[in-house]
């Protein structure tokens, strides 16, 4: 327990049974990493949502500025090779 | 090999399992962080959900046609037959803490050795509850853990809160007379093994924690005569009152 005093905030990611991927759920506070994942367990899992969580300090995510927004999204808009809507997925494909 | 008996011990399960969900319930809104406040109901919705389970099987194996909602909501505290250590006041969160750890060790022995019985229904019922109890052994150690070995204050309340509670700690495995004959029948687990695993385990963990074993050996039993502290009383004129003044009154 490196702060006594002060709680951080947690962001919580859980991945459900039928999901592939970690999927951001919340955020919450705890003293430290163990009671962070006990945390989400009882917030945010308590009906069958997940088979997996992550718990991350707030502090150490980096996240894109909403100003960088044309230089970090927009380049691919205009460039029509870049979206694969040329072909149709056949049926029983999953995941896509 | 009386059902009776079995009865009796299976509602002495259930009574301690109904009383501690009780006492947790108490906090509902008043714990120290929002995220213990969710944890604590957790738990105890839990302990809940296990004490209905036992209650009916109990009422199945007495044979009067009486179901969980009679059993629960109909029995003075001479009738009830649970554990003393479930019933102490909820005091601070140390001590709250204290009293689940040393309850979550010993359902985490308790029902373990119940998932082995001779009994069907009692097995299948201690399975299930053995995942939730896991969860709870979990909790409660982070938080002995926590409290223990950190601030001077947080340490010296978990202290003051064993001190307070370790008389009770006696009569967790005790069996009646007539109970033997369950163990004998293969329906429930050694007690004296029982307890000398929880006493061990606990005792390597208390030391873990940097606590203090209390002096005291003043130990207090009566669960199983129903013989209470002066705490049950209250419980059950708070919990019992809607149904006692109306009677098979339903949502």
């Amino acid at each position: 327990m490196e702060d006594k005093n002060n709680w951080s905030l947690y962001e919580v990611f859980v991945r459900s049974k039928q999901g592939l991927s970690h999927r951001h759920v919340g955020s919450l506070r705890a003293p430290d990493d163990e009671i962070a994942l006990q945390n989400a367990r009882d917030v945010y899992t308590r009906r069958n949502e997940g088979i997996s969580i992550w718990v991350i300090k707030s502090e150490l995510i980096t996240s894109s500025q909403p100003d960088e927004k044309p230089e970090f999204f927009d380049p691919s808009l205009d460039k029509v090779y870049r979206h694969p809507t040329f072909y149709t997925i056949p049926d029983g494909i999953e995941h896509m | 090999m009386s059902d009776l008996v079995l009865s009796k011990f299976v509602l002495h399960i259930a009574d301690s399992q109904l009383i501690l969900a009780q006492r947790l319930a108490e906090w509902c809104g008043h714990a120290p962080e929002l995220e213990i406040d969710i944890a604590l109901a957790n738990i105890g919705l839990d302990l809940l959900g296990q004490a209905r389970n036992f209650l009916t099987l109990a009422g199945e194996l007495e044979g009067q046609g009486r179901d969980e909602d009679q059993l629960a909501y109909f029995r003075g505290e001479r009738e009830y037959l649970n554990l003393l250590l479930v019933e102490q006041p909820n005091g601070d969160f140390a001590q709250t803490i204290v009293r689940q750890w040393l309850m979550d060790q010993y359902h985490h022995v308790l029902i373990s050795g119940l998932t082995q019985s001779k009994h069907a229904g009692l097995a299948a019922l201690a399975n299930k509850a053995l995942k939730e109890i896991k969860y709870h052994v979990r909790f409660s150690t982070t938080w002995m853990e926590r409290l223990s070995l950190s601030t001077d204050e947080a340490k010296q309340r978990t202290q003051q809160g064993l001190d307070e509670l370790w008389r009770f700690t006696a009569e967790l495995f005790e069996l009646s007379d007539e109970e033997q004959q369950l163990v004998t029948a293969g329906i429930i687990a050694d007690p004296v093994r029982d307890f000398a695993v929880w006493e061990q385990h606990v005792k390597s963990e208390l030391q873990r924690f940097e606590l203090n074993l209390p002096a005291t050996a003043a130990f207090r039993r009566g669960a199983k005569q129903g013989m209470h502290t002066e705490n049950l009383g209250f419980i059950l004129a708070e919990m019992q009152y809607l149904q006692r003044t109306y009677p098979n009154m339903v949502w």
